[in-house]
């Protein structure tokens, strides 16, 4: 019954293929992915960047106010859209995509690959953070080029800032999309996570309007972290030590609850 | 020619969710080149006996070798050489056929030529569709083709033709055997008895996570005890006490014009000579022989896809 005029048996192909150029392929099939569900390029890339457009273009929002602080409008929420974009990339929409790949079984057919599926898990937070970090890049651009805003001095401090809040925020969507058992649920969880990150990161009260005691809230969280870190480096200085390790906290910490919890299938 | 070792080595396996054991006892082998099926009611374990095989779970008990190798401890190994076909297992909806190809193709050392499956599997007037977009015949060719893009020696498919028209599960029946032609070895697990009985070298029947037979498919159906039926419209009338006397009858029945023989052995033989002394024709003579269905229900003791939940039953994951 056996096919006994089978030809020898070929020496056993063990081993994978070059893990880089995967993750590569993998990188550039998420980014098309992204592209084509229109909503990261929509609320991520367009919306931030529109908005700082609309503030930039009114003269009036780039005079500095004793109400900010002794900034102006466009110098307070430079920041607040950078932390929009990202939040709404890796914490908003990006749990709700890998629930889908674990609710429809792409992970578990990855399983079968010799490309374990936490190089997807990979290649998807590191094109939604990535989109996320470029959009921050692109608003910075658009607000120094444009409306006269003053590059940070320390621009080695603004790119550690927005890795950091980079990582704290991936990590915050990472967690969600461990603990969420299914797509739905994961959309429900992101959304109602966007409200309270960006009300502390001062998107309806800046934070230099905030009472003291809400802003020392503030401080500790993630995205209030972030906008502190950053726009210390837009007023020329370092960013303050403590945001950073709240931000590097936030990160680590999620990160870790993430890999314990994340389940596969 | 030194007869080549099985492909697929399991012996006394055995894998429990919690208190549920989906697999007691399984011990089979799978040789070079064949099809082999696995046949078993829902839920009688047949997922979880592939699913330990291509080192999705981790076993309990018992040992599986996969080319010589542990599913669970040389992974590599496996992988790169097993292609599986999963239940229900689907790709993002705005990925379309061609990009899946050449993703899936870059997860090997030394994939097949992507461009050979598509014409193979009639996926290339939808190249450029996205998955979503495909239909049921057409999503479960690309998932067999991802199966198959790694150029693998052994491929596993789940439940193949669940949910697909009768004419598209034809078409995919014929796929399989291109598969084998190709030199894959072919592990198939189905509870449909006309796939099993047309496609399978070899079939094992799995039942409550126990292996009840392995034999080919006309051997399953031989061991039954080989109850023939005839029935027959005799040219004239005749008493029963003529067939009756026959050693291999078992029991006449009139239905009307017709008469219904039963009987082990020869009953063939024995009737219609005896009738041809009497002088009598047996007209519109037809025999009714048991299938893989009647074999799997005397060996299961229940019907294959329509078993009813009790409460021991265990429950097959997904």
């Amino acid at each position: 019954m056996t096919a006994a005029a089978t030809p020898a048996t070929p020496a056993p192909r063990v081993g994978a293929a070059p893990s880089g150029r995967v993750f590569g392929h993998l990188l550039r099939n998420e980014a098309v992915l992204a592209w084509r569900s229109g909503a990261a390029v929509f609320w991520s890339a367009f919306l931030p960047v529109a908005g700082l457009v609309v503030i930039g273009s009114i003269p009036g929002n780039r005079t500095p106010q004793d109400g900010l602080g002794g900034r102006s409008v466009l110098d307070t929420y430079l920041p607040i859209l950078m932390m929009f974009s990202l939040t709404i990339s890796v914490v908003t929409l990006m749990p709700p995509t890998l629930a889908i790949y674990r609710e429809k079984g792409i992970l578990r057919r990855l399983s079968t690959t010799p490309v374990p599926p936490s190089r997807l898990l990979g290649a998807q937070a590191a094109i939604y953070a990535g989109l996320g970090v470029l959009v921050s890049v692109v608003l910075l651009v658009v607000a120094v080029t444009a409306y006269d805003v003053h590059l940070p001095d320390q621009l080695a401090g603004f790119a550690v800032a927005l890795v950091l809040v980079g990582a704290a925020t991936t990590g915050l969507g990472l967690v969600v999309a461990a603990l969420a058992p299914s797509a739905r649920v994961a959309n429900a969880l992101s959304t109602l996570l966007f409200f309270p990150l960006m009300f502390f990161a001062g998107l309806w009260i800046p934070r230099a309007s905030m009472p003291s005691g809400l802003r020392t809230v503030s401080d500790w969280t993630p995205l209030g972290a972030g906008v502190r870190a950053i726009q210390a480096t837009v007023d020329g200085h370092w960013p303050p030590l403590s945001s950073l390790l709240v931000l590097a906290g936030w990160a680590v910490v999620c990160g870790v609850v993430a890999a314990r919890t994340f389940r596969w299938e | 020619m030194t007869p080549t070792p099985p492909v697929i080595e399991i012996d006394h396996l055995s894998k429990s969710y919690g208190a549920k054991r989906a697999v007691v006892d399984v011990s089979l082998s799978v040789e070079d080149g064949e099809i082999f099926g696995i046949l078993g009611p829902n839920g009688s374990g047949k997922t979880t006996t592939v699913e330990c095989v291509s080192g999705l779970r981790r076993r309990d008990g018992g040992s599986v070798r996969v080319l010589g190798a542990d599913p669970q401890t040389d992974r590599a190994a496996v992988r790169a050489q097993v292609g599986v076909q999963l239940q229900e297992a689907e790709l993002p909806a705005k990925l379309t056929v061609r990009e899946a190809l050449t993703l899936y193709a870059s997860f090997y050392p030394d994939p097949a030529d992507w461009r050979e499956l598509v014409d193979v599997l009639g996926l290339g007037p939808s190249l450029g569709t996205r998955f979503g977009r495909l239909s049921g015949g057409q999503q479960q060719r690309l998932s067999i083709a991802l199966a198959l893009v790694g150029n693998p020696r052994i491929a596993i498919l789940d439940e193949l033709t669940t949910g697909l028209d009768p004419a598209a599960r034809r078409e995919t029946w014929d796929l399989v055997e291109s598969v084998r032609d190709r030199g894959v070895t072919v592990v198939l697990v189905t509870h449909f008895m006309q796939e099993a009985e047309r496609l399978c070298d070899r079939l094992a029947v799995i039942d409550a996570g126990r292996v009840v037979a392995i034999d080919t498919p006309g051997g399953l159906v031989e061991r039954l005890d080989t109850r023939q039926e005839l029935r027959f419209r005799p040219s004239r009338p005749f008493d029963d006490a003529l067939l009756t006397v026959l050693d291999p009858v078992d029991e006449l029945v009139r239905r009307g014009a017709e008469v219904h023989v039963t009987g082990t052995g020869d009953v063939l033989g024995a009737v219609v000579s005896t009738l041809a002394r009497a002088g009598i024709v047996a007209e519109g003579l037809r025999v009714q022989q048991p299938s893989l269905d009647d074999a799997f229900l005397a060996m299961v003791g229940h019907e294959p896809a329509s078993r009813p939940a009790a409460p021991q039953t265990t429950q097959e994951q997904s």
